[in-house]
This record gives C-alpha cells, structure tokens and sequence, in this order.
C-alpha cells in the first residue's frame, strides 16, 4: 500500500521559511576559527589528544586541582568536587563580572582570586605554569561547548570599551587590531596567514612559543607586533579586550587546549 | 616529577603490529639561547630515552639541543607476550623519568 501525505500548505511555508533562515545564517556567519587556517598537520596535531602537547598542562592541571594547598585549606576538589560537571561550561563564560572588585575578571584572575580568598594562600603569578596548567584543565572542560559570556549591563561600559580598544589604531605602525582581523583576516602577514582572532583555544598552546600561553600573552604579542607598549600582564584594558573577543565569537566552539602555529 | 601522555593500544592480538607514541612534559632549553639579563642559558636537554618490553630493550634514541620541547617519540613495535612497557628520559641536572604501560596480548 501506498501511503500518501498531503502537506498542507501553511505547513509547507513554515517549512520552506524555517529552511530559508537556517541557511541565511549558515551563510552569514562568515566567523572561523583560527584552526581552519591552519595547515592540515597542525590541525592533525590538535585533534588528537596523544598528539596534542596542551595536554600535558590539562594534566598538570588535574593534579594541581586535587591537591591541597600549603596553606592546609582545601584542593579545588574539596569544594568543586567533580571538574567535569561543576567546570562543564564554566571557562566559556568568561570573562565574567565580579563583585568584589566591581569589574570583569578572566579565568586566571578568578582562580587566584579563588585562591586567595577561599584557600587562603598566594596568588600564583599570572602566566605562570601551574596556573596556566589549571587554567588549560577547567577550559577543557568546556571544550565543544559554545562561548556564552554573560550579557549584563554592568558589563556592557567594559564591553564597550574592549571594542573601542579593538578599532584603536596604536605603536609606532599606527594598526588597529581590527584592519588585520576584521579587514584582512584571510590574507597574509609575511609567511603567515591572519586569522580572523577569535579566542576559542585558549590557553593555547603555540608552536613559536613552545609552551601554552593565555590570551593575554597572546593579545601583549600582538602589540609588540605593532611597536606599541603592551598594557601590563592583568590589566583591565586586556580584561575588556578578552570581553569583546568572547562576545564577538560568542556561539564558537571552545578547542581548548588550542594548538597555533 | 614531569607529565606525560603515553599512547598504547591496551590489547593487541599476538604478532600484531602496534604503535607507540609518548610525550614527555620538557623545556629542551638548547644551551644557545640568551635569557632576559642577555646571559647564555645553560642546556636543560633529554639526552637519552629508551623503552623496554618486558625487560627487553626494543627502542632507544638519544636527542640532542635542536628537538623542540616537549619531545613526541612514537615508533611501531611487535606485540609478543602480555607484560608491560617502560619508558625511561634521562637528561641534564639529574632529570630522571619513567613510566610504565601494560600490555594485554591476546
């Protein structure tokens, strides 16, 4: 027997509109990850875990959270328990508002802070390689998920900002970040190809550098690049930047940990 | 105390071909380079990796100040017998690190 199912036509026009504007977004979003620019081995490299050397710091990062600190306070673990569930998604939420401080904060300022309030011991130094370890282990248990940094109106003055910051021509090349990334993203550089700069590995793990980094390290390098005087390592201004690049990727997958060339 | 990432299949039929790949957590600071004050910094290498199945030495390799850090060994080796897989770096400054992985052949 044949079965035979008349569409009704008012079905069909939703269906045919809901289809139209799944591919107009499909196609408007024109936003790539800096691992689609990168050459196949390298991508290679990201992929698979054994070959991926950010994974030594997830590694370190897993040990650092169940250890105890000297203070005698508790591990991560102690009050987080399980990073699996209570860090699922958490790293792509960042940077976030804080209360203490009456600004936005990235992952590696709240994990000190975490420490230096709740564990009641020193804060590590930023870049350092046991925060950056736990830093790459709470990020990668976000990976896969899509960046969401939280709209709010206490954000917004230093959203602003980080995109004010974004279109700021500054150093002696007198270059904004966005006529490389928004204007000639795709295009090259020298030997290298300009990605289109959207935070979604960090902290990544760079060939050139030989080591995982953040996106400060990242953003500080890029204004070395343009012969400008870097704002300090955990500057506000940086903060703000970090806030725009999440907000202009928002949705992205996180890859963390990321590998660049 | 480094960090590794050892891959190995944890079972294999007997005669089969397996691969092995193991990472290990390492500056390789070269001996070349100057530091932030403009002095040269002193070589931190691994100078010597080997791997022993079941006591037997199936694979060594001694590396010298051109590998990049965080040295990638991955070679293929044939699965004889059940038993384990321990991998040793040796370097500058005393730097000692072993690992063991075990094997199930079938």
């Amino acid at each position: 027997m044949i079965r035979c199912q008349v569409i009704q036509p008012h079905r069909l026009f939703l269906a045919i509109a809901c289809w139209v504007a799944v591919a107009a977004v499909a196609q408007t979003d024109t936003r790539r990850s800096g691992f689609e620019f990168m050459r196949p081995d390298t991508q290679a490299m990201q992929r698979d875990d054994t070959l991926n050397p950010g994974m030594l710091w997830v590694r370190q990062g897993e040990k650092l959270w169940q250890q105890a600190t000297a203070s005698g306070a508790k591990s991560c673990a102690g009050c987080h328990a399980d990073a699996s569930s209570s860090m699922h998604g958490v790293a792509a939420r960042y940077p976030a508002w804080d209360e203490r401080t009456q600004g936005p904060l990235n992952l590696a300022q709240r994990i000190n802070q975490c420490r230096q309030n709740h564990q009641q011991t020193q804060p590590w130094r930023l870049e350092s390689q046991e925060l950056l370890a736990l830093e790459s282990f709470v990020g990668y248990q976000s990976r896969g998920m899509p960046l969401a940094p939280q709209a709010s109106t206490r954000l917004q003055p230093h959203l602003d900002n980080g995109q004010r910051l974004f279109q700021q021509r500054m150093g002696q090349l007198n270059l904004s970040c966005a006529q490389c990334h928004d204007q000639n993203a795709g295009r090259h550089l020298g030997g290298n190809v300009i990605p289109q700069a959207h935070p979604t590995g960090y902290p990544i793990y760079r060939l050139e550098w030989q080591a995982v980094g953040s996106l400060q390290r990242r953003l500080r390098n890029c204004m070395n690049g343009v012969r400008a005087e870097p704002y300090a390592m955990g500057a506000r201004e940086l903060v703000e930047l970090e806030l725009y690049l999440a907000v202009r990727a928002r949705g992205m997958p996180v890859e963390t940990p990321g590998i660049r060339p | 105390m480094s960090f590794t990432i050892i891959k190995v299949p944890a079972t294999a039929r007997r005669g089969e071909i397996i691969e092995v790949r193991a990472t290990i957590a390492h500056p390789m600071e070269t001996g070349f380079r100057p530091g932030d004050d403009g002095r040269v910094l002193p070589r931190d290498i691994i100078q010597h990796f080997s791997c022993h199945y079941n006591n037997e030495l199936i694979f060594s390799a001694e590396l010298f100040s051109a590998l990049a850090a965080n040295p990638l060994i991955a070679f293929h080796t044939i699965a004889t017998e059940t038993g384990t897989l321990r991998f040793q770096w040796v370097g500058d400054k005393g730097f000692r690190h072993s690992e063991s992985v075990a094997l199930q052949v079938t």
